[in-house]
């Protein structure tokens, strides 16, 4: 606790032990916002590919219909096929829509009293499916050889590539956030090695009086997390204010969940937090290392 | 106390000096003097550790040295004070922030303002504790350096040629202060290669000199 105390608060002097400015500095900042920047799409990526194929996989998941034509022997065939449903993993429950549930949903377009008998509609069987759903492949063969004719239709089976796309798209979207914490983290070990290289001076006067290699690295470590932290700061408020100003309404397929909603305000704060933590962490290394090279 | 057991010491494979034995016993105030290139700053910097023998053994306040890690070397610099012939500041801090780098680096509570501000009088730079080293001249940063070595009061003060810049008046105070730490009880070792100052201090306190010449270091005859 006091360690984390000493650098967060430190001395005055400790504070101030490493300049201010320098090339180093400005790459810091300059890297961390840019990086932040980056960070704040990267996650608005990966939120929106995350529900949009949550919102798709829960579309799938679902229903299907049977349609039967018309034939002598249709009673049988029905039967059957209830039959090898039954036997059919990825399948819930089927059960035949009867007569006056299908004249209910012909209703709305035909009026009330259609004469059923005389438009031969086909029979048709609703199939309540699992979350991975049957073999449909298989199972049309199966209800070929049942009842010819028939056909088994799964609604929204046509976006499974697409729920697969975006899953991968968020994937893609970790990747670069990891990516781009890699590139915050290297960045600024060379920044703050470098630094320590070019304040050769300090570093001896330093050491002449006694300071422990913790105590410089944390004076080096304090200057890079604070630029750091203000830099990816600054990045992710651009970004946000971008990604807030993104024309949103109604469903259009990603785009319309790449804005931030509620909560999700939050991974943009958690932005500059990381990125201050990556630069602790890369300093303290990288600083750590070089003065024990120096010898 | 600063003890050297048949210390040698060589630049690139040429020996500077060989089988060097000394005791400085804790409370001893010591000059060192000899040509210009005899050594003498090699000397120093064997005793803050800023060198490494090249055989031989350098014992500080009673301790063998040989196989410090870094942070038992920065503990034995927090008890050592050391005046450089050149001495190197953090040129972005001010003279008072210099000086009080010591204290800084070991945690220690600063001193009271009075004290520093006194230390500051006492050598002659109240007036620039607020300037940027670069800015003063060489007998100031000689100054500078003396009152950071002495900020925290270390058991060993090791002085290179403190007096190199300064005129005699600056000199002489600069040897009050040396002294004073001695009367507190301090080791002192101060290279020089003023013959004034060091009469000066024999008139005063009980000093030993010593010579180092031809790579060996005796004791001076009486006619220093
Ligand atoms: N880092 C070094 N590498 C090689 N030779 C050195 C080094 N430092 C000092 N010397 C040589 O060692 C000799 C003694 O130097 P020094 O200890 O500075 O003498 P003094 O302080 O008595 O003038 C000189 O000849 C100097 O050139
Ligand atoms: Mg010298």
């Amino acid at each position: 606790m006091t360690r984390l105390q000493n650098l967060l608060l430190g001395d005055t002097t400790a504070n101030r032990v490493v300049p201010p400015s320098g090339f180093t500095a400005s790459l810091t900042v300059i890297s961390s916002a840019a990086m932040a920047f980056l960070a704040v799409f990267a996650i608005s990526l990966f939120l929106a590919a995350g529900e949009l194929s949550n919102r798709w996989e829960a579309e799938l998941s679902g229903t299907a219909t049977i349609r039967l034509p018309v034939s002598e022997t249709i009673d049988d065939q029905v039967t059957n096929v209830l039959a090898a449903l039954d036997q059919t993993p990825g399948i819930v429950s089927a059960r035949r829509i009867d007569d006056s549930e299908q004249l209910a949903l012909l209703a709305p377009w035909f009026g009330q009293d259609i004469p059923l008998g005389k438009l031969r509609l086909p029979v048709l069987i609703e199939v309540e499916e699992t979350q991975a759903g049957p073999d449909v492949e298989g199972l049309s063969n199966r209800l070929a050889a049942e009842a010819p004719g028939a056909v088994y239709d799964n609604h929204s089976r046509w976006r499974i590539p697409l729920v697969e796309a975006a899953d991968r798209l968020r994937n893609l979207a970790l990747i670069s956030l990891l990516l781009i914490a890699s590139v915050v983290a290297v960045t600024i070990a060379l920044a703050a090695s470098s630094a320590l290289a070019a304040n050769g001076q300090i570093v001896d006067v330093l050491r002449l009086v006694g300071a422990e290699d913790r105590w410089i690295a944390n004076a080096f470590t304090r200057r890079f997390t604070l630029r750091a932290l203000g830099g990816a700061f600054a990045g992710a408020i651009i970004a946000a204010i971008a990604v807030a100003l993104i024309p949103s309404g109604v469903d259009a397929g990603i785009l319309s969940g790449l804005g931030f909603r509620g909560g999700q305000w939050l991974f943009i704060l958690s932005v500059p937090c990381l990125a201050a933590g990556l630069a602790f962490l890369a300093t303290q290394i990288a600083v750590a290392r070089r003065l024990k090279e120096d010898g | 106390m600063i003890e050297l057991n048949n210390v040698a010491m060589s630049y690139g494979g040429r020996a500077l000096f060989e089988n060097v034995s000394l005791l400085l016993p804790e409370g001893s105030f010591h000059f060192l003097t000899g040509p210009s290139g005899a050594g003498k700053t090699t000397l120093l910097k064997l005793c803050s550790l800023q060198l490494k023998a090249s055989t031989g053994q350098v014992k500080l306040l009673g301790r063998p040295t040989d196989d410090l890690d870094r942070n038992q070397v920065a503990a034995f610099r927090r008890q050592i004070g050391v005046v450089h012939q050149d001495s190197r500041f953090v040129d972005h801090l001010s003279v008072q922030e210099n000086v009080l780098l010591p204290l800084a680096v070991s945690h220690k509570a600063t001193t009271d303002a009075n004290d520093v501000s006194d230390l500051l009088g006492w050598v002659g730079l109240d007036h620039v504790a607020a300037r940027m080293p670069p800015e003063l001249s060489g007998g100031e940063r000689q100054r500078a350096a003396l009152a950071r070595a002495i900020i925290q009061s270390p058991e060993i003060i090791l002085a290179d040629e403190p007096t190199g810049n300064v005129d005699w008046d600056m000199s002489l105070r600069l040897l009050d202060l040396l002294i004073e730490l001695n009367r507190l009880g301090k080791t002192v070792l101060c290279a020089t290669h003023d013959l004034n100052l060091i009469r000066q201090a024999k008139s005063r306190i009980p000093v030993r000199v010593l010579r180092i010449r031809d790579g060996g270091v005796t004791a001076a005859g009486a006619d220093l």
